[in-house]
């Protein structure tokens, strides 16, 4: 089920004297993308519908932890003034916060929380397929490691995909209602933003045209199998890279952060 | 007992089944699956194991309600795998308790109707981070102490589930205690959300061992088929032993008045539980004992068009499967 085109030779790095703002940046907007869907996921601890489930997301939700914390901490290094991880992600706002729409979208049910899991995992794992070959010896440490997390993710979403979609009627219906609610979000986590496209031409991050197609590739392969189809002609919503958050954030926040908020400053 | 025993089998060189079972577990031989089992061994271990289950299942809901709030992104990462853990836990559990013929759903099904009880512990509210302090020292600790002697409990799938679940409670204990010891170490806000965690889950954990040993009839049946290996009161005597060390060395008061080193008997003499509240929340008048059981039902019963789908996909791909296999 997995894409195994061959990958494009990593760019040539051309930095430019804005690059290391820039890839903070973006290491930030990771960190926020892994930090915020595992956030979600972690809401689902407890109550899943079968307990071999219950596992595999918390499973899912604590690589996606795991990554985050390794993004924050670079971050933290390159940027230099002494924040550490948790000053980035629990004293920074909604609006500073980078992660894209889809990942701040509340689970629904269970095939609201699948189908969002599997926009997410095309995207996540064909980028880290690119960035572990990428030109900062970090973020490409970050990846390789990573990049075998996310190959169990885009399995375990694709397989439920086809489950759901070729299942009951009632899972189908769940399952186009939620890739009605959800696709909107999909575009734009291949739509660059202006620290994204900044960092290509430097050479940092890869083109987003050819991943474009190895996701759609593979997320045709997925909705044939779930005998699903692929959603078409759909307005894309965008502005979460840019700070400009649905009303969900807020609130998903104001929880993560509850305790530094109240009490500044302490060793937990 | 073994005495008589032989006496007999030269009378007669045959035993009773029964008494080849009690020989076998005085010998301290473990029970496997097919080995004959009397009928009350076999209830009194479905009884327990899915008790256990269902109290790793519910006990995931009072911490996985802190996993959100968790204040610093590596707390919260120990503690979301604490509580998969648990979830794991469950499952090693009702696959020892389906080795003696009961089923998931069944198991499932007499906890959703209050049939089958759990661990009352889970019935109480954790109100603050102090609570995840709480929870893995005291509540994980008194786990350990319940479980330990189960690693050589006469039920092999039993005994073995329990040595992998008892390596992981012990450092669920330990992640707890450097929960409370960061507080107590902490700012005066903190060393006061740690003292009020204690305040509120002493005596609930005492009331983990279960009743008085006087109040306790199953306890000797158990004991002879060494399902259980200590009383009630012993281990709860043990329990304080360890614990108030503990406590002190973090600054913190335990809330009994009564409590007093005792030099006779080397251990502590410590003030009686209130078998009330006990029994009460047993009964299902804890805080939280609705809760709780409508989380795991709602959960189920959301569920089930989520296991009906997994079933019906299975179902369609088999049958495809088979339809290539005549073409073929
Ligand atoms: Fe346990
Ligand atoms: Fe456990
Ligand atoms: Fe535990």
């Amino acid at each position: 089920m997995m894409t195994d085109s061959p990958m494009p030779a990593p760019a040539a790095a051309a930095p430019t004297p804005e690059t290391p703002a820039q890839l903070f940046a973006y290491v930030l907007q990771l960190a926020d993308t892994s930090l915020i869907l595992a956030h979600r996921l972690s809401e689902w601890c407890g109550h899943g519908p079968i307990l071999e489930q219950d596992l595999a997301m918390a499973n899912i939700a604590l690589d996606l932890l795991g990554e985050a914390r390794s993004y924050y901490q670079y971050a933290a290094e390159l940027e230099g003034q002494g924040r550490t991880e948790d000053d980035l992600a629990y004293l920074r706002s909604a609006v500073e916060y980078r992660n894209p729409l889809l990942v701040e979208q509340p689970n629904g049910d269970f095939a609201h929380t699948i189908v969002r899991q599997f926009i997410y995992d095309c995207f996540h794992y064909h980028l880290l397929l690119q960035l572990k070959s990428g030109p900062d010896a970090q973020l490409a440490a970050i990846a390789e490691k990573s990049v075998k997390e996310a190959a169990y993710h885009i399995k375990w979403s694709s397989e439920w995909v086809i489950r759901l979609g070729d299942g009951t009627e009632e899972s189908r219906r769940r399952v186009e209602k939620a890739l009605g609610n959800l696709w909107r979000y999909a575009g734009e986590l291949t739509t660059p933003s202006a620290t994204e496209k900044a960092l290509q031409a430097a050479g940092y991050l890869p083109d987003y045209a050819p991943l474009q197609q190895q996701i759609d590739a593979h997320a045709a392969r997925v909705f044939e199998e779930a005998t699903l189809p692929v959603p078409q002609g759909v307005f894309m919503q965008k502005g979460g890279k840019d700070g400009r958050h649905s009303e969900h954030l807020g609130y998903l926040l104001a929880e993560l952060q509850y305790l530094q908020r109240t009490y500044p400053g302490l060793q937990w | 007992m073994l005495v008589k025993l032989c006496l007999r089998g030269m009378e007669t060189l045959e035993l009773t089944q029964e008494e080849q079972f009690q020989a076998r577990i005085d010998a301290d031989v473990r029970i496997e699956p097919k080995d004959w089992m009397p009928d009350a061994y076999r209830k009194t271990l479905i009884r327990q194991i899915s008790q256990h289950a269902h109290s790793e299942l519910v006990g995931m809901l009072p911490e996985g309600n802190w996993i959100t709030r968790a204040p610093s992104l590596k707390r919260k990462s120990i503690l979301l795998a604490k509580v998969q853990d648990e979830a794991g836990h469950g499952l090693y559990l009702y696959s020892a308790a389906e080795t003696l013929g009961a089923s998931r759903d069944q198991m499932l099904a007499d906890l959703h109707s209050g049939k089958a009880k759990y661990s009352s512990i889970f019935n109480y509210p954790t109100l603050s981070w102090a609570d995840m302090g709480c929870v893995g020292w005291l509540v994980d600790g008194a786990a350990i102490l319940n479980q330990v002697p189960l690693c050589r409990t006469s039920y092999g799938p039993y005994a073995r589930a329990m040595v992998r679940v008892c390596k992981e409670e012990s450092f669920h204990q330990r992640q707890g205690f450097e929960i409370m010891q960061t507080l107590c170490e902490g700012s005066p806000e903190q060393k006061a959300m740690a003292q009020e965690g204690l305040n509120r889950w002493w005596w609930p954990t005492l009331m983990m061992f279960g009743p008085k040993d006087s109040e306790s009839p199953n306890t000797a049946q158990s004991m002879n088929w060494r399902i259980k290996r200590f009383t009630n009161d012993e281990l709860r005597q043990k329990f304080v032993d360890m614990m108030v060390p503990q406590a002190e060395f973090l600054g913190l008061t335990v809330p009994d008045p009564n409590l007093k080193w005792n030099e006779a008997k080397q251990g502590y003499d410590f003030g009686d539980v209130d078998w009330e509240e006990f029994w009460n929340v047993v009964k299902g008048n804890g805080l939280c004992n609705q809760e709780r059981l409508q989380a795991r039902v709602q959960a189920h019963e959301e569920g089930a068009w989520v296991r009906e789908a997994a079933l019906a996909h299975a179902e369609k791909r088999k049958q495809r499967e088979e339809a290539k296999a005549v073409a073929a």
